[in-house]
């Protein structure tokens, strides 16, 4: 059976705000999934809901069929960038490190197995020169790659992103898309917030099309359909075309 | 010269505050490094002043001052947090309301307690460390020794909770359990300092030292390694300068490490004021506004 997360009904507010209602969802394994929506549609929410990181006033989230807040391990979660402090006393290094914590276990060092595959998930990011840079003195662009570096090293089956395109040069944005398509090929979850509705959205297989509610998933084209987009923005957003993109291209 | 140095350390009070200041130094520098790259200063002040009632009242009732300090302390984060979570006011407001409500339960408490015992108020607000006992000595040796095994034991899951919580927490780290980890270090080490500087000057042996690692350095565990380093030459120097020149102990301390960091932020090679000066983003809007009125000035 494909991997997959099961999301039953999942509501959530914050004090008074409601902010997610009666959310239904599946998301698969083997696509790379786009998660959609104008600014305070709730896809920073509905992300840290899946994972747990917020309380949940309803619903379920499962991962085959267990809950998935107990197989943490196998999630990796890339914050918004602004979540971060770029001025803590970290390197390239010390970031990428981070995903090995969970396989190393308390009170004990990290192996050499760990530093390989550390160096490893570096390379793919094209980040090993920076090795020893401190993270505050990095591009916006090579920042996401150090933390995409760690979720690969981390070696996790789920992997959630927060807006990992804000800020980002050309050359990231297709190494990460790049490596996307590849854990997502590689039978992995891959579940990417974007709010930028431009070219780059043909990168996905699948999207997640919210504003407080669910408005659609699945397929992309499915999914961008006008009718959908206008429910969504409250016809606010300008028209899609995907041929538009292919007879310019 | 080295007579001189060796004289102080002839009298056993001296070496037993010698001790004390340099083991305060130590993990005062280390937990500060947390405090500060979380940016929970204000936290440290907190705590420390609201550690005071509970002094009192272990003095009162004959417990030991380290675990009323550290109860005390504890109830005043149950508290912030209970204001913050239940109640539309931000978090420096509850700490505000909190440490100083604390602060002044203390001090009325010790003011009514002291014409019994023969304790003194100034004691409790800015150490006393040229009265330090054996046992205090041993206490806060047991703390330090504590206090640095946390922090090696559970020093890469720490980094990771600080650096990014939410990141943290969603591969599974217990980070409330890490958090309370860290409540508990910085508790035990305000409790432990008070002896050395009291409640009022805590706060800079925790910030003061990590801020000038801060300008030099740019990874948390050599941050910590120089702020060791600074803080425990200040403890030093601090001390023979009140020995010599007959200043009170926790101040000195307090200006040693005060200087330590001026000559850091104004020679640090990556920050300093005057050794790095345009090039540098964070501190040069007003450092150019300042020029460009120099020169505007002259004109
Ligand atoms: N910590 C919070 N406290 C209160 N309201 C919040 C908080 N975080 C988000 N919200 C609100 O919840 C809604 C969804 O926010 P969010 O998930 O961040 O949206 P998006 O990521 O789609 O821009 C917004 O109305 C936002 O104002
Ligand atoms: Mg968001």
């Amino acid at each position: 059976m494909e991997s997959a997360i099961n999301i039953n009904n999942l509501s959530v507010s914050y004090r008074n705000i409601e902010a997610l209602r009666g959310i239904n969802l599946n998301i698969s394994a083997g696509k790379l999934t786009g998660m959609i929506g104008p600014n305070g549609a709730g896809k920073s929410t509905l992300l840290k809901a899946i994972l747990g990181l917020i309380n949940i006033n309803n619903g379920q989230v499962f991962y085959n069929n267990k809950a998935l807040i107990e197989q943490r391990k196998i999630v990796a979660y890339v914050p918004q960038r602004s979540q971060i402090d770029w001025t803590y006393p970290a390197t390239v290094w010390d970031v990428v490190m981070m995903g090995r914590i969970t396989k190393t276990g308390w009170f004990k060092r990290f192996s050499n197995v760990s530093k390989q595959k550390a160096l490893n998930a570096l390379e793919k990011v094209e980040m090993t020169p920076f090795l020893n840079r401190p993270i505050g003195q990095l591009s916006g662009g090579q920042q996401q790659r150090v933390f995409l570096a760690r979720s690969i090293a981390q070696e996790a089956e789920i992997f959630c992103f927060d807006e990992p395109f804000v800020g980002v040069d050309q050359r990231t944005e297709a190494i990460i898309f790049n490596i996307f398509h590849k854990l997502a090929e590689s039978g992995k979850i891959v579940l990417v917030v974007n709010h930028d509705l431009g070219e780059s959205i043909t990168n996905f297989d699948d999207l997640i099309l919210l504003n407080k509610e669910l408005i659609a998933a699945g397929n992309r084209q499915e999914v961008l359909k006008q009718e959908n987009l206008d429910q969504a923005y409250n016809g606010k957003v300008m028209f899609f075309n995907e041929n538009d993109y292919n007879l310019a291209a | 010269m080295l007579e001189k140095i060796i004289e102080p350390l002839e009298y056993a009070f001296m070496q037993r505050s010698l001790i004390i200041a340099i083991l305060v130094g130590l993990i005062c520098a280390v937990v500060g490094s947390y405090l500060m790259v979380q940016r929970l200063a204000l936290l440290g002040d907190a705590i420390s002043h609201s550690v005071l009632p509970g002094m009192a009242i272990a003095f009162l009732v004959n417990g030991n001052i380290f675990i009323g300090a550290f109860i005390s302390g504890l109830i005043s984060t149950v508290f912030i947090n209970i204001i913050r979570t239940r109640s539309p006011i931000k978090e420096d407001a509850a700490m505000g309301i909190v440490f100083s409500a604390f602060f002044a339960l203390g001090i009325t408490l010790i003011t009514v307690v002291q014409k019994e015992n023969k304790i003194d108020l100034n004691h409790f607000l800015f150490g006393n460390i040229l009265g330090v006992t054996l046992s205090d000595v041993r206490d806060t040796l047991i703390i330090a020794i504590i206090v640095i095994l946390i922090v090696i034991l559970l020093y890469k899951e720490l980094l990771f909770y600080t650096f990014d919580k939410q990141g943290a927490e969603a591969v599974g780290l217990p980070v409330n359990l890490l958090d309370l980890g860290l409540m508990m270090l910085i508790g035990l080490t305000i409790v432990a300092s008070l002896k050395a500087v009291g409640v009022v000057l805590v706060l800079s042996l925790l910030i003061t030292p990590a801020s000038t690692a801060y300008l030099l350095v740019k990874r948390l565990h050599i941050m910590m390694f120089v702020g060791v380093g600074v803080g425990v030459f200040s403890s030093i120097t601090g001390m023979y300068l009140s020995y010599f020149y007959n200043l009170p102990s926790g101040p000195a301390i307090v200006l040693v490490a005060s200087g330590l960091f001026i000559l850091a932020f104004l020679f640090s090679p990556s920050h300093g004021l005057l050794t790095h000066p345009a090039k540098n983003q964070n501190s040069p809007q007003i450092w150019q506004e300042l020029k460009n009125l120099i020169k505007n000035g002259n004109n």
